[in-house]
Formats: C-alpha cells, sequence, structure tokens
C-alpha cells in the first residue's frame, strides 16, 4: 500500500496563504488541486480524498472538479505528457502530421500512455498559441513551430532527460 | 491622431517585462494620477466617452459595463480579469501577459479606482504556465515597489491582485462559467440575470473584464476620451490586437488601428496566402463567428462594421484558409471542439454539438446523405437561443455559414464517398476523432 498522502510544511503554508486570498474556503480548491498535483505528481483517487478531508469537501465534489477540467495531471499520466494541438489552425499546418510522427515513434496512439511509463500522447483543443501551429505542450512547457525533425529531436532529448533523471 | 502600438511597441527589447523597462516608458503615470487625482465617477464617465469596448469578444462598452455596478453595496467589490484566452485562432491576451504584464496591473489600478474596488483576480487559463510565472514575476514586482497592496502608489488606496489559474475548459471563458471556476466549482455557468455586476463572484458586484481592455486604459487616460475616439472608427475605436493564424506566410499578433481592411491585414501584415496559393475562406473573429469567403474579405476589421457584414470581430482571431482546404474537414474539426467544450449542463447545447460533430463526420468519412445538409440548419436551429450561455449559438454560427457558404464542398463529400482527405489517408482527417487527455 502506497502512503498516505500529505502535504509538506512548506505546502501547508502556500495553502495557508491560499486561503488568505479567498473569502471562501471552497475558492481555494483550484490551486489547491494544483498544488497537491505539484507534490504529489499527480491527482488519484488518493490525493483527491486528502485534498478533499483538508478543505472539507466531500470526496464526490472533489472527483467532480478534478473530472471537469482537462488539464489535471491525473494517475498513470507518463512522465512527460505530450498534448498536440489539434484545433483549426494547428490542424490547417499539420497536427495530424504531428501526431502520427509521435504515434510511430514511441507506438502509442493518441490516449495511450508507453509501456516504459515515460510518454503520454494526446490531442487536445486549442492551446492559445495558433501563430506557431503546429504546436504541442509537453508537462508545462509550449514547444512551437514544429517540424517532423522537431518531434523526433525533443522525443531523443527527453528521453535522455529521463535516462539522466533530470526531473521533466 | 496618429496610430500608436499601445501593448506591442517594445515588444522584442531586453527585459520589456520587468518593472524597471515599464517605467523608464512612463508606465505607472496614468494609475498614480488615477488614484490620486480622478475621481471614481469621472473615470468611469471618461472611459465611457472613450467608446472604448470589450476586446474579449462580445464588444459590450467598457464604461457603461462598469457603470451597472451599484454604488451604495455594502458588499465588497471584484475585478475578474478575463485571462482564459480559449477562442480557438486567438492568442493576443497571452502576449500582453508573457511580453507586458505591467500594463495589464496598470489597467486593473485604474479600474479598480473607478468601480471602488480592493480585489482583482486575473483568471488565467492553466495551460499559460509561462504567462503565469511572467505576470507572478510582475505582480511580485508591483507589491514589493509599492504599487500594490495596502497603500497603492502611497495614495492610501488598497489594492490586492491575485492570479486563479484555471485547469482546462473553454466554458471558463464565459464570464459566468468563470466565475463559477473561481469559487471552486465545475465551471458551469450560470443564468443571467443576475448580471455580474449586480451579483458575480462571491454574490458581490463583479467587474469581468478582458486582458486586452484593461490595457487599454493608461492610454486612454493619457492621450484623453477624444483623442482615443479618434482612433479608426467613432463608435469601435481605439488600437487592436490583430491575431492571423492558418495559412498565410507570417501568422502573428498585429497591433493596428481598429477598422483596418481585412485583406491589407492578411496580403500586407501576415505576408498573404502561404505558397502562392489562392485565399478561399476566411473566420475573422474565432471560430464561434460566422465564416467569410474570399469574396466577402474586402470588410474593415470592427465591431460594427463585421456586425454589417453579418458576422463578428468577436476575439479577433482570424484563421485563413487556402483552396486547398477542404470545409467538410474544417467544420469537423470546428464541431469536435464544441463538442469536446461544452459543459453539458443544458441538453440542446450537450446534445446537439453531438450531433452536429457525428453528421458532419459521416459526410466528411463517406457516408452522409443529401439529406444531412438540411439537418444539420435543423439542429442548429433546435440550439440558437435555448440555453444558459452562448456556447450552443458559437457552435450553431459557424455550422450554418459554412454549410451554407461552402455547399459545394459538402455535395462533393456526399456524392464522392468522403472528403478528399479522408479519401487520401483513410484513417484520420483534419478533424479525425481526438482523445483528450
Amino acid at each position: 500500500m502506497a502512503q498516505t498522502p500529505s502535504f509538506s510544511r512548506e505546502a501547508m503554508k502556500q495553502y495557508k496563504w491560499f486561503l488568505s486570498r479567498y473569502p471562501t474556503r471552497r475558492a481555494a480548491l483550484l490551486p489547491t488541486l494544483r498544488l497537491a498535483e505539484q507534490q504529489f505528481g499527480e491527482l488519484g483517487v488518493a490525493e483527491m480524498r486528502y485534498v478533499a478531508d483538508l478543505m472539507k469537501i466531500s470526496p464526490a465534489a472533489v472527483f467532480g472538479v478534478v473530472t471537469f477540467y482537462t488539464h489535471y495531471r491525473r494517475a498513470g499520466t507518463g512522465k512527460f505528457h505530450l498534448q498536440v494541438c489539434s484545433t483549426l489552425s494547428c490542424a490547417l499546418r499539420g497536427s495530424e502530421d504531428v501526431v502520427t510522427r509521435i504515434s510511430e515513434r514511441l507506438g502509442i496512439s493518441p490516449g495511450e500512455t508507453s509501456e516504459c511509463g515515460l510518454f503520454s500522447l494526446s490531442k487536445v483543443e486549442c492551446l492559445g498559441s495558433c501563430d506557431t501551429a503546429p504546436m504541442l505542450q509537453c508537462n508545462d512547457d509550449y514547444h512551437e513551430g514544429l517540424t517532423l525533425e522537431d518531434v523526433d529531436q525533443l522525443i531523443e532529448q527527453l528521453r535522455s532527460e529521463a535516462s539522466q533523471g533530470v526531473n521533466g | 491622431m496618429r496610430f500608436k502600438k499601445i501593448c506591442t511597441a517594445d515588444i522584442g527589447k531586453k527585459n520589456c517585462h520587468t518593472l524597471a523597462f515599464y517605467k523608464k516608458q512612463g508606465g505607472y503615470k496614468q494609475a498614480a494620477k488615477a488614484l490620486k487625482k480622478w475621481a471614481p465617477d469621472d473615470l468611469i464617465e471618461e472611459v465611457k466617452a472613450s467608446n472604448l469596448r470589450g476586446r474579449g469578444g462580445a464588444g459590450f462598452p467598457t464604461g457603461v459595463k462598469w457603470a451597472f455596478v451599484p454604488k451604495n453595496s455594502k458588499k465588497p467589490k471584484y475585478l475578474v480579469v478575463n485571462a482564459d484566452e480559449s477562442e480557438p485562432g486567438t492568442f493576443k491576451d497571452r502576449l500582453i501577459m508573457e511580453k507586458n504584464p505591467h500594463i495589464l496591473l496598470e489597467g486593473i489600478i485604474i479600474c479598480c479606482k473607478a468601480v471602488a474596488i480592493e480585489h482583482a483576480y486575473i483568471y488565467i487559463r492553466g495551460e499559460f504556465v509561462f504567462a503565469t510565472e511572467r505576470l507572478q514575476q510582475a505582480i511580485d514586482e508591483a507589491y514589493k515597489a509599492g504599487i500594490l497592496g495596502d497603500n497603492c502608489l502611497r495614495s492610501g488606496i488598497k489594492i490586492d491582485v491575485t492570479i486563479h489559474r484555471g485547469a482546462g475548459a473553454y466554458i471558463c471563458g464565459e464570464e459566468t462559467g468563470m466565475l463559477t471556476s473561481l469559487e471552486g466549482y465545475r465551471g458551469e455557468p450560470k443564468l443571467k440575470p443576475p448580471f455580474p455586476a449586480v451579483e458575480g463572484v462571491f454574490g458581490c458586484p463583479t467587474v469581468v473584464n478582458n486582458v486586452e481592455t484593461l490595457a487599454n486604459l493608461p492610454y486612454i487616460l493619457e492621450v484623453g476620451a477624444k483623442a482615443y475616439r479618434s482612433i479608426g472608427p467613432e463608435k469601435s475605436p481605439g488600437p487592436k490586437l490583430f491575431c492571423v493564424s492558418g495559412h498565410v506566410e507570417k501568422p502573428g499578433t498585429f497591433e493596428l488601428p481598429m477598422g483596418i481592411p481585412l485583406r491589407t491585414l492578411i496580403d500586407k501584415h501576415a505576408g498573404g496566402v502561404w505558397k502562392g496559393r489562392k485565399l478561399k475562406a476566411v473566420i475573422p473573429g474565432g471560430t464561434s463567428a460566422h465564416v467569410l469567403t474570399a469574396a466577402e474579405c474586402d470588410v474593415a476589421m470592427d465591431i460594427d462594421s463585421l456586425a454589417a457584414a453579418g458576422t463578428m470581430l468577436g476575439s479577433a482571431g482570424i484563421i485563413v484558409m487556402d483552396d486547398s482546404t477542404c470545409m467538410v474537414d474544417a467544420l469537423l474539426n470546428v464541431m469536435r471542439f464544441y463538442h469536446h467544450e461544452s459543459c453539458g449542463q443544458c441538453t440542446p447545447c450537450r446534445e446537439g454539438t453531438g450531433w452536429l460533430e457525428k453528421i458532419v463526420q459521416r459526410i466528411a468519412h463517406g457516408e452522409g446523405r443529401m439529406e444531412d445538409l438540411e439537418l444539420i440548419h435543423d439542429v442548429c436551429d433546435r440550439m440558437l437561443g435555448k440555453t444558459i450561455c452562448a456556447l450552443a449559438d458559437a457552435a450553431a454560427f459557424p455550422a450554418q455559414s459554412i454549410v451554407t457558404k461552402f455547399s459545394d464542398d459538402f455535395v462533393a463529400a456526399i456524392e464522392n464517398g468522403g472528403s478528399p482527405a479522408w479519401k487520401k489517408r483513410h484513417l484520420s482527417t483534419v478533424g479525425g476523432g481526438a482523445s483528450h487527455g
């Protein structure tokens, strides 16, 4: 059994700061989920339950919020989450070719995670970077104006980061 | 008056995002004047007189919106800055926040003084991690320099600014959805009235303004309402950020006077249609706007001219499509977007967006029937004006206009076993089934 998650002293200080910025406790839920995501690496059932207990919100309500949004890092996501923007401006400039290239290189389809647990691939909706289409978001970072060579290079770079133990 | 870029003039210069740089360009002088010399009512009147209209999409007069906030309310009042930029084709607010964040903070101070607000929340979409960092740095700088906080610029006035990160949901760009999300819930829109100005976030009077709208305020105070009104068309004036993407040689954000001809924007500023191809279609204001054919593109880019042309300026996200584009694939892509982003509260939207995607998909994939074109219009009629917020309308507009204006593409796909791209790839097209992370 995994250990029950709990906030570090530093995270708890940050949580208290969130509470001080809103007139209701509930309003701090979205930032607190981000904090949990940051500290625990992902939001699984145990992490959501911890936030629910901490904030005195029902676990079902927390689950409802987490699943309404697409950008929280859910349990089972690969170390590197490649989210390829697939909305119109990117599609007009070859986002589908980017998805195909990543699929070929990693042997996974959109919605899947590689067996090694390093990569997840998703097609996502507009990331607000239409002038640099096609583009993708890998974890926090935008990779813009992609050629297929850029895609290959990025995958190599991420692989070597992982093998060197550099945090993505 | 001579046009001057106000948001993007210094972009590209070293440290243009810092407080030191911004102050050297005369930054925060107008905030200081607003805090110390302007009476709140006079500020509201000045912004009304400037004819500044909201830059987020609806184009509502900013000063009029401020005036709706009750003056004698015992409740606290809030400003919520809409930085959820998520209308496909739009990427201007991100540019302001990454490269010129202090102009937004100065605009926030001016608005807060005018409406007697002590706390502003900036609701920024969760994907914009770098913009969030830049904005937080700017806020930290401003607190440290005494520009924000309990005694802004030694005026005795208190203004706090807090960033609130979204988490991936187009619907949170809709103002009531945004407020619900800010309160810590699923971002489901609410019925209006009550309007946010009367009963907004936390049940309190709330102003919701777009990033670019607020960024215009320092300049209005600097040159005065009359001079501002003379930039572009008098009824929707001012400098404007236009985002051009799709099939052009030089996609980008261009700051130009409101009312610039669409052709000039595409051919001169964005380098023209790419690869020497011909223009086929333009979406002028984000994908929620009615499409324009190439023949309809002799139009001025301002709120009233585009409304007269049967479409809208919206968020000024201009998506250009060349003559190789199959409009069935383009529409399928747009319909998939709205289906994915519908919050699911209202049946006409939840079901309607799904039906539209399915119908357009079967046309693209060679299973369409001629009756489907009529069916698309029928579904749109049952969505328009029948829901809490405008997402259903935003899905129906492009469906109606693309099917009507490019019916040849749809007929060809129905008669010839699918869209050209689908036939070529057999597996995935521009709009091929996405899975979402």
